[in-house]
């Protein structure tokens, strides 16, 4: 790299946590938030989850159902595409593993889809073998609605926007199936380690 | 993917600083010569990368001010004390500097002109920015879509492109313009001094009746508020388009 800007000289972080960051992200302590639009407001009566798509009879749980499930705390570092990164955020939730327990399907793909709208699609992969959660705390408390509550998805080793909030279920697809941002320019995959933000990359 | 294969990736390139517009005490707007830019819509983003003397490199995230029909492309850039990019872009930056950047990033927060609804824009801060590409966008155009600008600033002294939404504000081609400040409020003030709320809103609000579409921009505490007393009010949340950015933008 030979050009330099004249006059910058940054913020260094130590190695240990530079090492921790990937490539044009930087670290905050606060949690910032990122939406497309308005926070929907779900009250967990009217809440449930389901899985649907390639699979013989779709699977639901109401909130009272959910969470009796087993649950997983979670240490995680995450990554917005927008560039920052928070470290060590902990969470509860029911790891997508629990909720799969039973399906059998040919599918390869995901779309997660949410209350309000959203969706976002990655490979099924992504989010078994213990790499993805439905988590409803953060901290120890109740998920609150500007991030996510009742419940969002967990998929920390990818870009945020790939960890839905107001999540509502997930769909099963043979077919990939670009969600919300991967239509708005954002990257189909979003490996935040090789740096897949936009189209192309 | 067949996408990526058409579009190719959005590659870094450079924009020499043509211009520096000192927008308010802690605000500035670098007016950039970008060769290759390949165009963009307003209400879209660019990233910035700089790199210091041993190779350390920050990037950042700035949305354009300029609208589409301009020649250089403008990004509207607050100072942060205790950021890390922004002291360097507002107060660091000289004319004929360069600086690193691609895009435009961003498909939905977008306003191309081409429908007839009537549109409310509503500011916080800094967050003026992609909302002024868009107003720009179609005072270049000489749309006639009616148009309304919240814009919540902290004081008369921090309101950025003043005089220019002024001017254009008395065109009398169907925009309008409310300011409120929050904090401080000269001699004489006649706007709004108070945070956004829903009596405000309604007053400056389209009827929902009218179908217009909503774009709020600013830190997160007031898009929340702005968003929800908008769907309280009746408004479509699907039409509520947002952008947010927090204290940390750097």
């Amino acid at each position: 790299m030979s050009f330099i800007s004249r006059g910058f000289r940054g913020k260094r972080r130590d190695t240990a946590s530079s090492s921790r960051l990937p490539p044009g992200q930087y670290l905050v302590n606060d949690f910032p938030v990122l939406s497309a639009g308005p926070t929907p407001r779900i009250p967990v009566a009217e809440w449930s989850f389901v899985i649907e798509g390639e699979i013989d009879k779709p699977k639901s749980w109401t909130w009272d159902e959910f969470r009796k499930l087993p649950t997983e705390q979670v240490t995680k570092d995450i990554h917005c595409v927008t560039k920052w990164s928070k470290f060590d955020t902990g969470w509860t939730g029911v790891s997508v593993d629990t909720l799969m327990e039973g399906v059998e399907t040919a599918a390869e793909y995901v779309v997660e889809f949410s209350y309000g709208g959203y969706t976002t699609n990655l490979p099924l992969e992504d989010v078994t073998g213990g790499k993805a959660w439905v988590a409803f705390e953060f901290d120890g408390q109740p998920l609150h609605p500007e991030h996510g509550g009742p419940a969002r998805m967990l998929v920390p080793h990818l870009y945020f926007w790939k960890s839905a909030k107001w999540v509502r279920g997930l769909r099963l697809v043979n077919e990939d199936q670009p969600g919300f941002w991967e239509m708005n320019g954002y990257n189909n995959y979003g490996d935040p380690w090789r740096e897949q933000r936009y189209w192309g990359d | 993917m067949a996408r990526t294969a058409v579009l190719g990736r959005l590659e870094w390139q450079f924009g020499t600083v043509a211009e520096l517009v000192m927008e308010t005490p802690k605000v500035a707007s670098l007016l950039l010569d970008v060769p290759d830019w390949m165009g963009h819509l307003a209400g879209q983003h660019v990233d910035v990368r700089v790199t210091a003397d041993d190779g350390y490199q920050a990037e950042r995230s700035y949305s354009i001010s300029s609208p589409p029909e301009d020649s250089r492309l403008a990004i509207t850039v607050e100072r942060l004390d205790d950021g890390e990019v922004s002291p360097y872009l507002v107060g660091e930056v000289r004319e004929g500097d360069k600086v690193e950047l691609r895009g435009p990033i961003g498909g939905y927060f977008v306003w191309k002109g081409d429908d007839d609804r009537p549109v409310l824009l509503v500011a916080g801060g800094s967050g003026v920015a992609p909302l002024m590409a868009m107003i720009r966008h179609r005072a270049a155009n000489h749309l006639k879509t009616p148009t309304r600008l919240l814009y919540s600033s902290r004081s008369y002294d921090d309101v950025i492109y003043r005089a220019e939404l002024e001017r254009l504000a008395s065109a009398g081609d169907g925009l309008t313009v409310a300011h409120t400040l929050t904090r401080m409020h000269p001699p004489g003030w006649t706007g709004y001094a108070r945070r956004i709320d829903s009596a405000m809103l309604a007053e400056v609000a389209w009827p929902k009746a009218q179908m217009p579409i909503v774009y709020v921009c600013g830190p997160t505490p007031m898009v929340e508020s702005a968003a929800n007393l908008l769907v309280d009010m009746g408004y479509d949340p699907r039409s509520v388009k947002t952008e947010r950015f927090g204290a940390t933008g750097g």
